[in-house]
């Protein structure tokens, strides 16, 4: 990760980014609406960076989860996300069905 | 208006105060989603090489879970810099709204402002709802130590879920590894679901599931930005529009 050390990275590119946000809710304080258009963009800007992080962790995933073919995982996200609408909007339910989906799709098909 | 504030033993009441935070921290629920969400966390730096100081270091810098997903991945695949950086600062917007919300209940007219700037850092989605339920009772002048109890409670979680995680990594066999490595993006869909009871964040989620992939397929650089930018507008520009037909 570059010739930066990699606690300097950590500072510059996480805690920096990430602490401002913060630091701005105080200093801002009470002016700021919460549903004013301008936080309701940033917030959908968000949520889809989130969605770019889901799915790249699925699509283009770190070493050992390719260990799962990529039908697999898709398969599990699927499955757990169905659970999670059917059962009362779980979260543990949805992510309890997705790990065993991954783990039975793994065991049945190696990559 | 407010009894003024205890001169006497104030500073072991506050202390009181926060160690009250402390343990209110594990008995909440968040205390063991945070240790699952952190053992994808501990999995997933070990996978991509990184040390576990490094990891907790961040857990206390960065708290925040997907800003340091998004940091490991991306730092881990090579990413410019730049990029990561990005990144990041697009995750957390949301702590904007959620400080601004969150003051109003620490807030006095003798709060000073460097007082609230550790709580802000504590702010993240466990300490932000669990203070909204077990703040309101609290006397005015008690809050704030008691949030801070509760965010260091909460970040001790978050150090367990770490360790657990990288050390599992380092010794299951492949495919709990990846049972393990998993537990990001699962969690990640259905939290951000769960939390997504606007259209607009809604449609900001299933749009961005549709065009990350594309982008990436496609090679395009700085795909999380493009994604954040391009799925978000969308999902904006239809809010917008439903609301003018309305």
């Amino acid at each position: 990760m570059s010739e930066l050390s990699p606690y300097l990275v950590l500072l510059v590119v996480g805690f920096l980014p990430n602490e401002i946000w913060r630091v701005l809710g105080v200093w801002i304080g009470g002016g700021l609406a919460e549903d004013s258009e301008l936080i309701v963009w940033v917030r959908a800007v968000a949520v889809a960076v989130l969605a770019a992080v889901i799915a790249k962790l699925t699509f283009a995933p770190p070493g050992a989860l390719a260990v799962a073919p990529l039908a697999v995982r898709l398969v599990a996200l699927g499955g757990g996300f169905l659970t999670f609408l059917i059962v009362r909007r779980s979260v543990f339910a949805g992510l309890v069905v997705g790990e065993l989906l991954l783990l039975l799709g793994g065991l049945i098909f190696p990559a | 208006m407010e009894p003024v504030a205890r001169t006497d033993h104030s500073g072991s009441w506050s202390l009181r105060m926060f160690i009250a935070g402390l343990v209110a921290s594990f008995r909440s629920v968040f205390a063991l989603v945070l240790i699952g969400t952190y053992v994808g966390v501990g999995a997933l730096a070990h996978d991509y090489g990184f040390s576990l100081a490094w990891v907790m270091l961040s857990t206390v810098l960065v708290w925040a879970g997907p800003a340091q997903v998004i940091m490991i991945s991306a730092l881990g695949t090579g990413a410019p810099l730049f990029e990561v950086a990005l990144a990041v600062f697009l995750s957390a917007v949301r702590f904007l709204p959620m400080v601004v919300a969150l003051l109003p209940l620490l807030r006095s007219p003798r709060t000073r402002v460097r007082d609230l700037l550790l709580p802000a850092h504590f702010t993240a989605a466990s300490m932000w709802v669990e203070s909204f339920r077990l703040l309101p009772p609290l006397p005015q002048h008690a809050r704030i130590p008691f949030c801070n109890g509760l965010g260091i409670g909460f970040m001790l979680s978050g150090h367990i879920g770490s360790v657990i995680g990288f050390y599992l990594a380092a010794s299951l066999p492949a495919l709990l590894t990846a049972v393990l490595l998993f537990l990001t993006p699962i969690s990640f869909l259905l939290s951000t679901a769960q939390n997504s009871i606007t259209l607009v964040n809604r449609l900001a989620l299933a749009f961005g599931l549709v065009v990350s992939p594309l982008l990436v397929y496609f090679q395009v650089g700085l795909d999380l930005m493009w994604t954040g930018l391009i799925a978000g507008s969308a999902a904006y520009a239809v809010h917008r529009l439903r609301g003018a037909r309305r």
